[in-house]
């Protein structure tokens, strides 16, 4: 065998190494994610005897980000009314308008734009908080002190982001639905009644309204808990705690739009 | 004194998602106008229904009296089969007659009801055999090309080109 031939040989196998670790060690993240994720829900019970540890976190999660969410909808409202009259004026159904503002809205970009918004308001502040607790060993302490941190710190936030989700989604929506009002019978002039009949006659309570809200509270379950996982798991230093809150906001995003995929599949065949 | 300043806070805020949530369902879409008004059930049969969805409008004179609960098709007489929910203020005599519209020139299809002459009412349960199908495109224009072609000289006409 030629040194030549052999060095390719060690190169090839290298890569193999490499390869088994990777797959190895995002293995292992998905078990210890889907470990963490049964702990959250085991030791959620307690919450229910004091209730003020997530009213706390919902003022942190919900109050603080209302503004964005409010603010945000209504600007893609009005985007939305405008991109649509433009399109829909072609064939002469610019009545549609208020059908094809609504539907795009209740089925679609509230849910996802308010899931992305809320992992960048509110997931890197989650993931930030806990990060910089565990650099300053407070997470330590309260183990030292049989406190258990999952109980105490991970599950009350964890069930305010899943409350919070989905009315901030709603919320969106509603204030898009308005928004898309204002632009299109305000100041393009379509006739008021038939905006909202048509969105009365076309929308669907159950079809899109509800799997609207069952997507915006999946997304509170993958926004929060990645947010959570992140900061506990983060390295308790400067770097540690930036790297994981730009992690959160990667894995979040990514996994927000890849599931919005496959609901939105699962609701269509149903 | 803090605390009971954040939980007002959070309250507020629960009651705009759920004020929301509201709007979405009673505003946008039909939760109301659909299913707390009382209905009897009628049942018409059409030879072809074209685009007519369940849910679709039934108006008589132009105003809504009712809509689309189901369609089916019927093996035995080869039909369409469609159940309507009538809305219970509204009575209409026995020989009313149903026909398929359409709103716009490529809106919506639904059904218009003609009031018959009649002085018994529909009840429930009831079936309108006095049905006209839907307009079906290309058979009108096939109808059309063949009259076209029965006209006398249409031959002549082909062959001088």
């Amino acid at each position: 065998m030629t040194t030549e031939s052999k060095s390719l040989f060690s190169g090839l196998l290298n890569a193999l190494g490499d390869l088994g670790f990777f797959i190895r060690r995002n293995l292992t993240g998905l078990g210890y994610a889907a470990r963490m994720f049964a702990l959250v829900l085991v030791r959620s019970g307690s919450l229910l005897k004091r209730p003020r540890l997530v009213s706390d976190q919902v003022l942190f999660v919900g109050n603080y980000s209302f503004v964005i969410i409010t603010v945000s909808g209504l600007f893609v409202g009005f985007v939305l009314g405008l991109q649509g009259y433009y399109t829909l004026q072609r064939y002469g159904s610019s009545e549609a308008l208020g059908l094809l503002v609504t539907l795009s809205l209740v089925r679609e970009l509230g849910p996802v734009v308010t899931a992305l918004l809320f992992a960048g308001r509110a997931g890197t502040s989650l993931t930030a908080e806990i990060g910089l607790m565990k650099a300053g060993e407070q997470i330590s302490v309260m183990d030292m002190m049989a406190v258990d941190p999952v109980q105490r710190i991970l599950a009350p936030r964890f069930w305010a982001g899943v409350m919070a989700m989905p009315l901030l989604a709603a919320v969106f929506s509603a204030m898009g639905i308005i928004g898309g009002w204002i632009v299109g019978v305000l100041m393009i002039g379509v006739d008021s009644g038939s905006f909202w009949s048509q969105i009365q006659g076309g929308v669907d309570v159950w079809r899109d309204v509800g799997n609207g809200i069952i997507k915006s509270i999946v997304f509170g379950f993958t926004v929060t808990f990645v947010a959570l996982l992140q900061g506990f798991e983060a390295q308790p230093t400067p770097e540690g705690v930036s790297q994981a809150t730009t992690r959160t906001v990667v894995i979040a995003s990514l996994s927000v739009l890849g599931l919005d995929f496959i609901l939105t599949a699962l609701m269509f065949s149903l | 004194m803090q605390r009971s300043k954040n939980d007002v806070w959070v309250g507020l805020f629960v009651l705009v998602g759920a004020a929301a949530i509201l709007f979405l369902a009673l505003q946008s879409a039909n939760l109301l106008s659909l299913n707390f008004q009382k209905s009897y059930r009628l049942i018409a049969k059409f030879d072809n229904v074209g685009g007519l969805k369940p849910k679709a409008a039934v108006r008589s004179a132009g105003v809504v009296v009712g809509r689309v609960e189901a369609i089916s098709f019927d093996d035995k007489s080869f039909q369409a089969r469609v159940t309507l929910a009538m809305e219970s203020r509204y009575a209409f005599p026995k020989d009313s007659s149903l026909k398929i519209l359409t709103s716009g020139l490529l809106g919506e299809q639904y059904l218009g009801l003609e009031p018959g002459a009649q002085e018994q009412s529909l009840v429930a349960g009831d079936s309108i055999s006095n049905t006209q199908s839907a307009v079906v495109l290309e058979n009108l224009i096939s109808q059309f090309l063949y009259s076209k072609a029965a006209e006398p000289g249409a031959a002549q006409a082909i062959k001088d080109k």
